[in-house]
């Protein structure tokens, strides 16, 4: 079973459609069993069940989950694979102390891929849809995985599957998702 | 306020509105979670126009009328970067007048679109919504005529649509026509990629319904419009 975990501003806001449904779409489509919780409500039963994690993006001017950390110390000790997407990349690395800084990208941007990994294996380049003003800071114990011009845009735990991107995959790059949820299949 | 406070109280928003199923279907949405305070339209003079361009969008006001909202609206040449100023400049009159804190748009594929909203959004400090992105197209349409909308077909702009298309209402029947062109024609459910343009007569916030009155047709090779010459409004 896979956690996703819903960052938004309020359980089931206005927001849930636009960033936490279409992953829900696609590992309905992938027939993935998963189980939603906001990150305000998700407790120690679902954690130790998900074979892995989704973290959903959220709303340009939605960072009210930045002023929770400790609800996100889990992650820190979850040593299954998880996929950060934006504001979820910004919590993953804040669980393993990594932070921020100001960069805004809106729209369609350029991603290189920086070192080999399986999950963007075949790509050396590719456009992907951003929605951030922050970028993220690579923590202790992560590679950089892929930039834009502007700004680091994947990470990855040295030895753990533990992955954030910050650009939105669910937006015209759905093979990574597709790649994500095979990394977990073999994880299991 | 502080961010918890802020996030347990409704937010004022306004609905980048076109008369067409997708922004009203939004709007509704948006009421059951948020408080919508205004309407918002951005007229276009040129009927090339990248963002704002849709028939008979001159009766947004008698819909604004029909859903008890006021309407903001601002004009545009509707050239392809100055449109973006006149979307801020109505942006910043409905923060101004009825105080949003954030907007809800209909998109549902366009990147194009929705990059543009989120940039100007992002310059006035405003919360973006798109509850409808990436939806399934097919519950979306559902939903659409359950839920009591009747939006009628006012623009086709692709094969195989005939002229027999325009003034026809979305219900059941149209869907399952619909659902057979999506099927063997490279045209979107929702006519998400331009294929067909609806105007809404009636909707569930709607307290009265729009009674179309004359309307005149204009079609050739697989291109037409239903331009709504006079319409009021009725009890439902």
């Amino acid at each position: 079973m896979i956690l996703v975990l819903d960052l938004c501003y309020r359980e089931n806001s206005l927001s849930r459609d636009e960033f936490v449904r279409p992953i829900e779409r696609h590992l309905q489509n992938a027939g993935t069993p998963f189980a939603t919780r906001h990150y305000t409500a998700v407790g120690a039963p679902e954690i130790e069940a998900a074979d892995a994690a989704i973290i959903c993006g959220t709303a340009l001017q939605d960072t009210g989950f930045a002023e929770h950390p400790e609800r996100f110390k889990w992650l820190s000790e979850f040593k299954r694979p998880v996929l950060g997407i934006s504001s979820g990349m910004r919590v993953l690395a804040a669980a393993f102390g990594g932070g921020i800084e100001p960069c805004c990208e809106i729209g369609m941007t350029e991603i290189r891929v920086l070192v080999p990994d399986p999950l963007f294996a075949g790509k050396e380049d590719f456009f992907a849809y951003e929605l951030h003003e922050q970028a993220v800071q690579a923590p202790n114990g992560f590679i950089s995985l892929a930039a834009s011009d502007r700004c680091l845009q994947a990470i990855r735990h040295h030895s753990l599957p533990l992955y954030g991107t910050l650009f939105h995959p669910e937006v015209r790059n759905e093979w990574i998702i597709e790649r994500f949820l095979k990394l977990v299949g073999t994880a299991q | 306020m502080p961010e918890r406070e802020r996030y347990a109280v409704t937010m004022k928003l306004g609905v980048l509105f076109s008369g067409g199923k997708d922004s009203l279907f939004a709007c509704w949405k948006s009421m059951q979670q948020e408080e919508v305070v205004c309407l918002i339209t951005v007229v276009s003079k040129n009927p090339e126009s990248y963002m704002f361009h849709t028939p008979n969008i001159r009766l947004a006001a008698l819909q604004a009328k029909a859903a008890g909202l006021p309407l903001v609206e601002v004009e545009t040449a509707g050239e392809k970067e100055t449109e973006l100023e006149d979307l801020k400049r109505a942006l910043f009159v409905a923060r101004e007048q009825f105080g949003i804190e954030g907007i809800v748009t209909g998109a549902i594929l366009s990147v194009y679109q929705a990059t543009r909203v989120q940039r100007v959004c992002q310059e006035l400090g405003l919360w973006c919504f798109n509850p409808l992105w990436d939806t399934d197209q097919e519950a979306y349409m559902d939903e659409l005529i359950s839920a009591g909308f009747k939006a009628i077909i006012v623009g086709v702009f692709s094969a195989p649509f005939d002229a027999s298309w325009l003034g026809k209402e979305i219900d059941r029947h149209t869907l399952d026509e619909l659902r057979k062109i999506a099927r063997k024609h490279q045209v979107t459910l929702t006519g998400e990629g331009g294929e067909f343009e609806t105007f809404v007569v009636d909707a569930p916030f709607f307290s009265q319904r729009i009674a179309i009155e004359e309307a005149s047709r204009v079609y050739q090779n697989y291109n037409g419009v239903l331009r709504i010459e006079r319409a009021g409004l009725m009890e439902k």
